[in-house]
């Protein structure tokens, strides 16, 4: 091999090993991550709109259930700055969840339990889609996220 | 081409070939009217669930089965048939090679009747637990063990070249061929586990349940290698063909081969990539799967200056002069070299294609295009790109040697790759910018999101499933002119004996190959690496999952067997 060859595979090299460490400082400086293997929950089958786990405040948790085809629950509310502990299971078979401008992008599947904690920081009303294709009416499947400061109403 | 080597071929040797490309390119055909139909649909131009019989998804299955698994593997399987006897000056072993082809053709009539009759609507990657007709996967069976009787059937004849040739160097282009079906073979062993072990046996009824998060590591085991294996028989044509279409030389016959050898290496241990978003698999499995799917980027960059170097020195040879003035003395147009055009535009895609790839295995930077309409953006750059105008344009040019035909149309023929070239950017464009903005993929957009009656009604998408409706017209199209040149030349007379005939370069600089000459520490270094990268995704899978899945059809949201014993219970 020649002199720029060698080059050219070096700098290739470098270039790809800035990438990749970015991606390691994103991940653990900035917390910007990807869901991980969760054993101490099981799957559920009934969604539970936000609720506290604890009293700090703007911390709450909440459980998602995709199935043909809806979000149990469909529709929740949170106030701005919430730091959500997101649970997200299927009732069936394989099903997306995206939130429309937001990095929150999930896999529902069926055995197992996807965790993320996510956080709501602008007021508005966000959609979640559902984005795997999960039989005949995929194309209908969404829900919506209401980030808002007026009080949460019960349902 | 002048002065390159013809070596007549045997009757059965040829139909086989023939028959392994006419039908593929013949089903092409209703694979592309999906295409289209798909960028209608979405654009809101057709707001309903079918048209004229084809149902959205059942189209789409249609149109990834056809385009990505079964054109490519015909593709790769008669593309070998001819190149690894020509470059070893051997004859093809005909009767392995004719049971490959009928078994191959067998598992596609049989997963082309479950999607044609609605009862397999399950898109190519066919997740569980979605269920599809046990004729889609047996069929898919056969097309994979098909398609290793294929490559099983080369290897003796390697070995007997090797005895009679000691020391020499392995043929650049069966290097290619045998990297392509190595990578093939390990990979489609997980996905015949998946198919054979756990969903034949559940889609008959035999089991009742499946282990979903097991079934998509096994997929993605394949799913990733797969996409390899649809480059490397391009890489073969790019670095063995492209330089002598293009007057010159192969620039360094060593870094082919090393780039052969790391794809090997790295293309499987990356299967994770697909998987970032997914529960079950740990964030530690993914960081280090994404880390290999940048070391499998490596050998795409020296490809990419390897080849440039070639044409360089190719048109300084015929006089060019300065630093750009190569790029633009090359036969973009000419109708003697024409197989040039399908590589070369092919390459300009896949430049596109390659950066966007990098965004898509940038782990957390996957989040935001993850399952957004960016990603068939994205793999239409490759797949789609440089893959299909390769073997476009190498069906071609097996038609015409093979069935001892001129090319009828050339001008033509020399359009079709400029014109999709056109069309992809355009396409991938509306399909990128849409997914950025959150435009889901797989998905029937103009019963949703772009239909004004509908509740979810999202107008800001307009713009860019326009831009891609329009993109994928003017694809359209150029297939229209690629399959007009291809049976014009096949259906015309017989002009002189067919011959099997490939334009293979010569190399500029031609080294000792080293350690690059045996496979053997390669292939161990690759089966380590598997297992370096796939035993704690084992772990996982084995903690992650708490229960097994019963089956679904696509249309009822009661599992199958469920909905089996309302049936056969009577009513109260
Ligand atoms: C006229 C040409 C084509 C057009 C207009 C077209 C259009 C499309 C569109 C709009 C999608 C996304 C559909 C969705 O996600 O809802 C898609 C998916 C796809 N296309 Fe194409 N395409 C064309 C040709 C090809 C070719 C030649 C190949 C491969 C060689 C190909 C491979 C694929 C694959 C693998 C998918 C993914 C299917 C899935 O998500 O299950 N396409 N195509
Ligand atoms: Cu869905
Ligand atoms: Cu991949």
């Amino acid at each position: 091999m020649d002199r720029i060859e060698k080059l050219v595979m070096a700098s290739g090299i470098a270039l790809l090993l800035v990438f990749f460490g970015a991606i390691v400082v994103a991940a653990t400086s900035y917390g910007v991550d990807v869901p991980t293997c969760v054993t101490d929950r099981k799957p559920f089958t009934e969604g539970q709109a936000p609720f506290k786990t604890s009293d700090q405040p703007l911390r709450y948790e909440v459980h998602t259930v995709a199935r043909m085809w809806m979000f149990d629950p469909p529709e929740i509310t949170v106030p701005p700055g919430a730091e959500v502990d997101l649970y997200l299971s299927s009732a069936d078979v394989v099903h997306g969840y995206y939130v429309e401008g937001t990095n929150i992008n999930l896999m529902a599947v069926p055995g197992a339990v996807t965790y993320r904690r996510v956080k709501f920081d602008r007021e508005g009303t966000y959609r979640i889609l559902c984005h795997e294709y999960c039989g005949t009416a995929h194309h209908l499947m969404a829900g919506t996220i209401v980030v808002s400061s007026s009080p949460v109403e019960e349902q | 081409m002048n002065g390159t080597l013809r070596l007549p071929v045997e009757p059965w040797a040829r139909r086989l070939v023939l028959t392994e490309i006419i039908v593929p390119v013949v089903l092409l055909v209703l694979g592309i009217y999906a295409g289209l139909l798909q960028v209608l649909f979405r654009a809101g131009v057709i707001q309903a669930a079918e048209f004229a019989g084809w149902e959205y998804y059942q189209a789409l299955t249609l149109h990834g089965v056809v385009n990505a698994v079964v054109f490519t593997t015909f593709f790769a399987v008669a593309f070998g048939n001819a190149l690894v006897p020509y470059a070893l000056g051997m004859k093809l072993p005909l009767r392995w090679a004719w049971v490959s082809g009928v078994t191959m053709l067998a598992g596609t009539l049989m997963a082309a009747w479950a999607i044609l009759a609605g009862k397999a609507s399950v898109l190519y990657t066919f997740y569980p637990p979605l269920m599809a007709h046990p004729l889609f996967y047996i069929g898919a069976a056969l097309l994979i063990v098909g398609s290793w009787i294929a490559f099983f059937n080369w290897i003796p004849l390697y070995l007997r070249w090797r005895r009679e040739h000691p020391g020499e160097k392995t043929p650049l282009a069966v290097v290619g061929m045998f990297a392509t079906f190595i990578v093939w073979l390990i990979a489609t062993l997980a996905v015949a586990i998946e198919v054979v072990v756990l969903l034949i046996p559940w889609s008959l009824g035999w089991t009742q349940e499946v282990n979903v998060p097991l079934a998509r590591m096994l997929f993605w085991f394949f799913g990733h290698p797969l996409v390899y294996f649809w480059l490397l028989p391009a890489y073969t044509m790019y670095y063995t063909m492209l330089p002598r279409l293009a007057g010159g030389k192969l620039y360094s016959d060593k870094v082919g081969r090393l780039a052969f050898m790391l794809l090997i290496l790295f293309s499987i241990p990356v299967g994770a990539h697909h998987q970032y978003t997914e529960p079950v698999v740990s964030s530690g499995s993914k960081l280090l799967h994404a880390f290999l799917t940048f070391a499998v980027a490596l050998p795409s960059l020296m490809t990419a200056f390897t080849l440039a170097a070639s044409l360089e020195y190719g048109a300084r040879q015929r006089g060019a002069r300065g630093l750009f003035d190569w790029m633009f003395k090359q036969p973009f147009f000419s109708t003697d070299a024409w197989l040039f055009s399908y590589m070369i535009a092919g390459l300009v895609i896949f430049i596109m294609g390659g950066i966007s790839g990098i965004v898509n295995a940038s782990y957390s930077m996957n989040l935001v295009v993850h399952n957004t309409s960016w990603i068939p953006g994205h793999f239409h750059l490759t797949v789609a790109g440089p893959v299909l105008l390769a073997f476009l344009g190498m069906s071609l040019h097996l038609v015409s040697t093979y069935a001892g035909k001129e090319l009828r149309l050339k001008r033509l023929a020399v359009a079709v790759p400029y014109l999709w070239l056109v069309g992809v950017f355009v396409f991938s464009w509306g399909m990128m910018r849409g997914g950025l903005h959150g435009e889901p993929r797989r998905s029937n957009l103009g019963m949703s999101y772009l239909n004004p009656d509908s509740p979810f009604y999202h107008p800001e998408w307009k713009l860019y499933v326009t831009v891609a409706m329009i993109g994928g017209i003017v694809m359209t199209l150029a297939m229209i002119a690629y399959f007009v040149v291809f049976f014009a030349t096949a259906l015309s007379r017989r002009q002189r004996e067919a011959a099997a005939e490939f334009p293979l370069s010569e190399a500029y600089h031609d080294e000792p190959a080293g350690a690059l000459m045996n496979l053997r520490p390669w292939l161990i270094a690759a089966v380590v690496l598997i297992a370096i990268a796939y035993t704690p995704m084992v772990r996982d899978v084995v903690r992650g999952t708490f229960n097994n899945a019963p089956g679904y059809e696509p249309h009822n949201p009661a599992p199958v067997n469920q909905s089996e014993q309302l049936e056969e219970s009577p009513s109260p």
